[in-house]
């Protein structure tokens, strides 16, 4: 599952995401209003004209609905003119079988002609939308990219990680190897292009390689708890959302501690639904919150740009704890 | 030129991976000239306890570290009689850095090269002591303990166990539970380091507002009433000045 469909050629959106749908919806439901507002007047009421125009636009729409979502990943191997045709002719196809054998309300209102200008029009228009918020989109998309290289990994990390690692080099050079073979993994990531969604599975193992390295500095400073025995590995996430937020983690509620802190991670899945959720200690106390707000910042707009309204991420502040949790539909990874 | 003593340096980092390879790298400076590691700290708070004792002509200090980090460190250094040189080790630090190099403030970027070390190393004698004021322009953030010389030796007080600081001549009270302690600084300074923490309720003093227990009427020598400050754990009461009357309304409500 790509967002490649927010580039700026210009590519339909995604018929099987909820958030979609809810607008697909949600604008059908608007223009429906606004027409029954122009045509109630004295002899009829706004509400009668709704239910009038509902008992129409209804079926159709629900239809329509279905039809784009089965024939979703179809529509988008085409190219995108292609892709718009063939999505007017399944407009037009299914509002051809809906009035041919749909309710009675159809009789007398009008002939086939009206529908499929009427059909037309609602889809153009939604078209038109899609299309501009993918506009709008894609530059926080490059954006995204741009932060993930610059803000992600903290300049302070790589300096003393180095430096850690040339303190083992004369004492234990097979520790010292291994760090760096963690240390460029997680490079090779970082330097990637992020915009697939990869494996939940991959994502833990870069975040235990990143822990690895950072025990290596702190010691028994940090404790790590994996709760992961319910985690679904297969699970598709975009890359990059949980390292980011250990560093986090480690760098306002470990590093600014002498005593030991514990970081917990747990992950699940709750029918269709992966949770992620991660604790650490934290205290208020003149601390630096500004590279924080802008990891969480840039996980929350990867998250809309790949899942919409279906993912959601929280952070809470007890006393003494600070969580995350990320909430993201189940996706499986296609087996290859 | 006279045989020198070596030169006694005092490691300090949070992290054990990067106090070892100082330690490592020392031993490679040892090697060209007289060196000795007066002591190794993983915190502020325990290199100052390890001071003056350990004879430490040198502390390579790092800067971020939890709790007390370099810059106050060294601000408490100077309350020795003789305080050590200081060079700062940092990994990343872009403001820090920017300061000293503005400064001259010696300093270490981590990874720290041999070369490097040695240089700092071996300039240090003739090097011109650290100034307080302009490690206090260096550090942006209010310091977590207050210090006084004593007998030789630093004591830190917690700032948070200060119930209120008072000017007198040329010198501050400092006022804990337990005791009280004499500081050579400016209350205007110390009111704008601490805001937030501390309320001025009279021209010469200022006051923790966790430490207030309450205000109350009282009458003064010419017959008019005023407010003082009632302090918990503390019997010394504070009058409230006329222009700072409207501290006793704001307690009400949280100061």
């Amino acid at each position: 599952m790509s967002i490649n469909q927010n580039a700026n050629t210009g590519a339909l959106p995604d018929f099987r995401n909820l958030g979609i749908l809810l607008r697909i919806v949600v604008i059908v439901g608007g223009m429906s209003l606004a027409a029954a507002l122009l045509r109630s007047g004295e002899s009829r009421s706004l509400m009668e004209e709704l239910i009038d125009l509902s008992a129409l636009v209804q079926p159709i729409l629900l239809a329509s609905v279905l039809a784009l979502a089965a024939a979703n990943s179809w529509l988008h191997r085409l190219r995108y003119p292609y892709a718009i045709g063939a999505l007017l002719a399944i407009e037009l196809a299914v509002t051809s079988v809906v009035y041919l054998f749909g309710l009675g309300a159809f009789r007398g209102m009008g002939v086939l002609v009206n529908y499929w200008l009427l059909t037309l029009f609602v889809t153009g228009v939604l078209i038109g939308y899609f299309d501009l918020r993918g506009r709008a989109l894609s530059p926080a998309l490059s954006e995204a990219r741009l932060q993930a290289l610059q803000a992600r990994i903290r300049p302070h990390f790589l300096f003393n990680s180095i430096n850690a690692v040339l303190s083992l080099i004369r004492q234990d050079p097979r520790r010292a190897e291994q760090v760096l073979e963690d240390l460029s993994d997680l490079f090779r990531v970082l330097m990637a292009d992020n915009r697939q969604l990869g494996p939940l599975a991959g994502e833990i193992e870069l975040a235990k390689q990143y822990l690895s390295i950072e025990q290596l500095r702190l010691g028994a400073r940090l404790q790590v708890e994996w709760d992961i025995a319910a985690a679904p590995s297969d699970a598709l996430i975009p890359p990059l959302v949980l390292q980011p937020l250990l560093e986090n983690a480690v760098y306002h509620g470990i590093e600014p501690r002498s005593e030991p802190g514990v970081i917990s991670i747990r992950i699940h899945r709750d029918r269709d639904e992966v949770h992620i959720q991660l604790c650490n200690p934290y205290r208020q106390e003149g601390e630096r919150h500004g590279g924080n707000r802008m990891a969480l910042a840039n996980i929350r707009e990867r998250l809309a740009l790949h899942f919409d309204a279906e993912a959601s991420i929280r952070t809470t502040e007890t006393a003494g704890s600070y969580r995350v949790h990320i909430v993201i539909p189940y996706r499986k990874a296609r087996v290859q | 030129m006279t045989a020198n003593p070596p030169l006694r340096v005092l490691i300090v980092d949070d992290e054990a991976p990067a106090r070892n390879r100082v330690r490592d790298l020392l031993a490679d400076c040892a090697l060209q000239m007289p060196l000795e590691i007066a002591g190794e700290a993983e915190n502020g708070r325990s290199a100052l306890a390890m001071l003056p004792e350990c004879g430490a002509d040198v502390v390579l200090l790092d800067i971020r570290m939890p709790e007390m980090d370099g810059l106050e460190v060294a601000q408490h250094l100077q309350k020795l009689d003789e305080p050590p040189a200081v060079i700062f080790t940092t990994a990343y630090d872009a403001y820090a850095l920017k300061a000293f190099e503005v400064h001259a403030v010696d300093y270490l970027l981590k990874p720290i090269r041999l070369g490097r070390l040695f240089e700092a190393l071996s300039h240090v004698r003739t090097v011109t002591p650290l100034r307080l004021d302009v490690l206090r322009e260096l550090k942006r953030e209010a310091r977590t303990h207050l210090s006084v010389n004593e007998r030789g030796r630093i004591h830190l007080i917690p700032v948070a166990a200060i119930a209120f600081l008072k000017a007198e001549l040329k010198y501050v009270t400092v006022r804990t539970a337990e005791r009280e302690f004499l500081i050579e600084e400016s209350l205007a300074k110390l009111e704008q380091e601490f805001l937030g923490r501390f309320v001025r309720v009279h021209r010469n003093c200022l006051v923790a507002k966790e430490a207030i227990e309450s205000f109350e009427r009282a009458t003064g020598d010419d017959g008019e009433g005023h407010w003082v400050v009632v302090m918990k754990n503390i019997a010394e009461k504070f009058p409230v000045s006329r222009r700072q009357q409207h501290i006793v309304r704001e307690f009400g409500k949280i100061l």
